[in-house]
């Protein structure tokens, strides 16, 4: 616990220090939703259109943010610190994926007024939006960072990253868009299934965890 | 070794299909709803499931590589990946048939199993690339090993998922396969899905034994300072 804390915060050290991941995932967020804004011609958007486009945009957005996850490790050898280190190495992937929450939930401190702000009519859902943002964050931590961590050693980083990713995180699309769309409907936050949803995404996110856990040692052997 | 009993699993094959061929046309009662098309179904839905099965038998061949570090079961696992996305390109083109001659169209939405098995393929077709992207030999058989393992937990979370979603808008209006279907029609997708499972061990056990084959042909020509053969592929595993 005392290294997942000291990894978590050599990591937020080097980002308020270097603002590389989450500004620009902010900024690429709002420039996103001004290009639905075109794209759709629509001054207001609600129901499904309205969590289709908050979604694609948060899923956008992350993987930036995952893309450049590991870098650092790989450019400066913290991954041979790492193996030298006499840690259990599936410490890494909790903190990274601790990390990579933390950086997902400023992008949403940004986006989501802003997407509400821009788009939306009254803000009445966004109190019950943050359990499913939250959860949909653990799930794209998880993934995230399991495949960030074999794609930043890999000839093809950024492709690589986008390539597996996007199809391992559909059914996760799948369920927090479903548990948004009743909530943006107009005339109120529904909640038509929301508790179903939310067992999906925390289904995704506990076998996912599990898997990640299981398996992160071996992707630091050498 | 990779040959041994293959002569015979082939025979047993064809002998399986040439039964299923015969049971499907001349056995099985032609469906009063849907006609001849729906004799598809013996074909499409084998093809589907035994290629489902080998994505998932891929993944525990990559947990016993993880296990064991025996690069002999990166290779199985390469190999039942591979073999089991061309049955999923079969299964995938049959269905788009069925879903023409059937319904009207070559691809339906609200068919949760065709949506969620689309994800799976794409999913496994990312397999291809990402052995490409890592270049040492060892790194990339463990690396495709992790793939394998959090691909195949994620095919039944991706049928979960997709079937839920459908729930929500339509109906589930075609009714699955197995629910209502008479004796002669069960019997007969038996000896399909048996036929199929046969044809994908062979193919399996085939490909396995080609690659070691060329593994040693490869080293008998190091041995001898031969001039070596065509270079070999740089993401199919080496079997010893």
């Amino acid at each position: 616990m005392r290294t997942v804390r000291a990894l978590l915060g050599k990591d937020m050290a080097l980002e308020l220090r270097t603002r590389e991941s989450v500004p620009a995932m902010a900024l690429f967020s709002v420039t996103t939703f001004v290009i639905f804004h075109f794209g759709l011609d629509r001054d207001t958007v609600d129901g499904d259109l309205a969590s289709g486009v908050l979604w694609v945009t948060i899923l956008f957005a992350a993987m930036l943010g995952i893309n450049r996850l590991f870098v650092a490790e790989r450019e400066e050898g913290g991954f041979d610190a790492i193996r030298l280190a006499p840690i259990d190495r599936s410490v890494l992937f909790a903190a990274k994926a601790a990390a990579l929450i933390i950086y997902l939930a400023a992008l949403e401190l940004v986006a989501v007024p802003i997407f509400a702000l821009f788009f939306l009519d009254s803000v009445a859902a966004l109190g019950p939006l943050v359990s499913v943002l939250l959860l949909a964050d653990l799930g794209l931590a998880v993934v995230g960072t399991l495949i960030s961590s074999m794609a930043v050693n890999s000839r093809a980083r950024d492709l690589l990253v986008p390539l597996v990713l996007l199809p391992l995180v559909v059914p996760l699309m799948i369920a927090a868009s479903g548990a948004t769309e009743p909530l943006l409907v107009v005339g109120g936050p529904g909640y038509h299934r929301f508790g179903t949803w939310l067992m999906v995404l925390g289904l995704y996110d506990l076998i996912f965890a599990l898997v990640g856990w299981a398996v992160f040692d071996f992707l630091l052997e050498d | 070794m990779y040959g041994k009993g293959l002569r015979p699993l082939s025979i047993a094959t064809v002998v399986a299909f040439a039964v299923g061929f015969s049971l499907v046309f001349f056995y099985a009662p032609l469906e009063a709803d849907q006609g001849f098309i729906q004799k598809i179904f013996y074909l499409h839905v084998p093809l589907a499931i035994v290629s489902l099965a080998g994505f998932i038998t891929g993944g525990v061949f990559a947990v016993l590589h993880l296990r064991t570090d025996d690069r002999k079961w990166d290779a199985y696992s390469y190999v039942a990946i591979h073999i089991s996305v061309i049955f999923a390109v079969g299964g995938l083109l049959t269905g788009s048939i069925w879903a023409k001659g059937s319904w009207g169209h070559w691809w339906v939405w609200n068919e949760p199993t065709l949506v969620s098995f689309l994800i799976v393929f794409l999913l496994y077709a990312t397999y291809y690339p990402f052995r490409y992207a890592i270049e040492d030999r060892q790194r990339q058989a463990r690396y495709a090993s992790v793939f394998a393992i959090t691909a195949g937990a994620f095919v039944p979370l991706n049928f979960l998922a997709v079937r839920e979603s459908a729930s929500l808008v339509h109906p589930r209006v075609f009714a699955t396969a197995e629910g209502g279907l008479p004796g002669s029609m069960m019997l007969t997708f038996l000896c399909a899905i048996v036929s199929m499972a046969l044809l994908w061990t062979t193919l399996v056990k085939f490909e396995l034994s080609a690659k070691s084959a060329q593994g040693q042909l490869k080293r008998l020509r190091r041995a001898l300072d031969a001039p070596s053969g065509p270079p070999s592929s740089r993401i199919a595993p080496e079997v010893h």
